[in-house]
């Protein structure tokens, strides 16, 4: 675990997320005091604890293959910001 | 029509006929045009629509017959800009939504929807629950109805600030880290975030999922167990929602506290607090001791950790969750030449900072060389801080603390230093962690200013009915809840 390093046009463009300079300055200096605080998880023996995903015991959850009422792809695209002939417009993705 | 009356008081006065929702729902709009100028709990008001329901539960009401079953008919509820009303704007407190506005209902909706209640506005808070103030807010910030210079607590600083300047008796909020407990303590009212899993996050914008809770806030203890009863049960859109039955949470309020063991954790009494808080937490156990209940010091050693742990986990799942927010189906788009530019530059223009901090924060912490060192350990001490809380429970009921380290402190105090910030929520993280219930009840005021302090009540899973018993004793033995703000 190191706090040294923290590269965070690294982070930023795994996230998908376009940072000023400035940004990447003041959140990198932010980011590597709290990575410091964060560091202190290291002084734990976790040595044979489970992890704990979240705090109920339910797994696989499922319901009936049934199908139920939807939205209709008018209330679907409601919110869309460029939409034509019923569907979502995109910039284009393949050649 | 007085505006400090309660949920309950309010429906026995729309039952007996003294008051009609359309009298009540207009005090509330009267009351938020008079005081929200200043206080700024609310992104939005529907006046119209709020007065249209009124309309239709008075009409409701006079149908003979018709109104037995509903606990809230006619009651205003406001909402937190996080949890979906059909055909309402939905903003989260952030710009990236655009004017967004909600197909369906949440779940809890269509709960107070079916008890009755009017669904009235659109409250703010911190940008996607992310924060502790109403700071990080992309609108405004709320103020704290006590002293407008201080600010009231996030992330569900707008909810609080509501219940608190008395613009409606109750409302929702939501609780990832202490979202409805800390600004519950700072504005002075009752705020409860239930047992991981008892209420449905279906039409919740989700934060961390594995912490969100929709909870509510209230004037006093009666209330609250009023709206869970509203408010709890098994929905299967939600696949965390635990197929339970939901008890009468009212009925477990009354009788003495005598035999009952409650915790006193020794680490949350320690460094940082002020000395006002402490007087008044110390003078609650006294009380609670006179009230018949046996306390007992509990030790939870690893809470020290529980504000790292949160800040792993919390952002990792935020990191994931706000994946969604890319410009494509919703929201604003900010063009770009290809798909990956159009999702940075949508991304970077539309969210603030703390919630840019966040998302690379989760995702520094999910990368390839780090996810064991950061995120699978964090999962392990959370285990750890599980464990230490079902191991005092098998000898206390419940368990006192503080609610916060100190009392509302001023806008702009904390905005510079982020983890100043995160540590503001010390006493309130472990319990999501864990997954337990909790609460906050007044418990007095400093004396200058004059502000409120929160006393945190932590249940075991489940164990609401109990910790709003202990709650409701001590309010009624000590009266905190009837001092209100003036404005």
């Amino acid at each position: 675990m190191s706090d040294g390093d923290f590269d965070i046009q690294y982070a930023a463009r795994l996230a998908r997320l376009s940072l000023s300079s400035e940004e990447q300055h003041t959140l990198g200096s932010q980011l590597g005091n709290i990575l410091g605080y964060i560091a202190k998880l290291r002084e734990v023996n976790v040595d044979g604890i489970e992890p704990t995903c979240h705090a109920v015991p339910l797994f696989n959850v499922t319901r009936p293959d049934e199908s139920r009422p939807s939205f209709t792809n008018e209330e679907a695209l409601l919110n869309a910001p460029a939409r034509s002939n019923g569907l979502f417009v995109v910039p284009k993705i393949v050649e | 029509m007085p505006l400090q009356l309660t949920l309950v008081e309010l429906a026995d006065q729309l039952a007996s006929g003294a008051l009609s929702s359309r009298q009540l729902t207009q005090s509330c709009l009267d009351r938020i045009a008079q005081v929200d100028p200043v206080v700024h709990a609310f992104l939005k008001v529907d006046a119209a629509d709020a007065l249209a329901q009124a309309d239709a539960a008075d009409a409701e009401r006079a149908r003979p017959g018709a109104a037995g079953g509903k606990p809230l008919l006619g009651i205003p509820i406001g909402i937190k800009d996080v949890i979906a009303v059909k055909g309402h704007s939905l903003t989260c407190g952030s710009k990236i939504l655009g004017d967004f506005v909600s197909p369906y209902d949440a779940t809890v909706i269509e709960k107070l929807r079916a008890a009755g209640a009017v669904i009235l506005g659109r409250l703010n808070m911190d940008e996607f629950a992310m924060g502790s103030s109403t700071e990080n807010s992309a609108f405004v910030t709320t103020r704290n109805p006590w002293d407008l210079t201080r600010i009231p607590g996030g992330s569900s600083g707008g909810s609080a600030a509501a219940v608190a300047a008395l613009e409606l008796p109750a409302t929702l909020g939501s609780d990832t880290g202490g979202s409805i407990r800390q600004p519950a303590a700072f504005c002075g009212c009752v705020g409860l975030k239930p047992t991981y899993g008892l209420v449905s996050r279906y039409g919740l914008v989700a934060f961390a999922s594995s912490l969100d809770q929709i909870g509510p806030f209230t004037r006093d203890v009666r209330d609250a167990a009023r709206m869970m009863n509203v408010l709890c049960g098994h929905d299967s859109r939600d696949s965390t929602s635990l197929p339970r039955p939901v008890p009468d949470y009212e009925k477990a309020l009354g009788g003495t506290l005598k035999g009952m063991k409650i915790g006193l954790a020794r680490e949350f009494m320690v460094g940082g607090l002020d000395p006002a808080v402490k007087v008044a937490v110390d003078a609650a156990v006294s009380q609670l001791e006179s009230l018949g209940a046996e306390m007992v010091e509990v030790s939870l050693p690893h809470s020290e950790y529980g504000v790292a742990v949160y800040y792993i986990i919390a952002t990792a799942e935020a990191s994931a969750n706000l994946a969604r927010f890319d410009g494509v189906r919703y929201g604003k788009r900010v063009e770009g030449i290809d798909p990956i530019q159009m999702y940075e530059k949508t991304r970077g223009l539309g969210f603030g900072p703390e919630v840019k901090r966040r998302i690379i924060l989760g995702t520094y912490v999910l990368s390839s060389g780090y996810y064991d060192a950061f995120y699978l350990r964090a999962q392990k001490v959370r285990t750890l801080i599980r464990q230490d809380f079902l191991k005092a429970f098998e000898t206390v009921d419940a368990i006192v603390s503080p609610t916060t380290p100190t009392a509302a402190f001023r806008a702009g105090e904390k905005t510079d230093d982020p983890l100043q910030m995160y540590l503001s929520d010390i006493f309130t993280i472990s319990a999501n962690l864990a997954g337990i219930p909790g609460m906050s009840i007044p418990c007095g005021f400093t004396q200058s200013p004059k502000l409120p302090i929160g006393l945190q009540l932590l249940g075991k899973p489940f164990g609401e009915e109990t910790m709003l018993k202990i709650a409701h004793a001590y309010e009624q033995s000590t009266g905190w809840h009837h001092q209100h703000p003036v404005l």
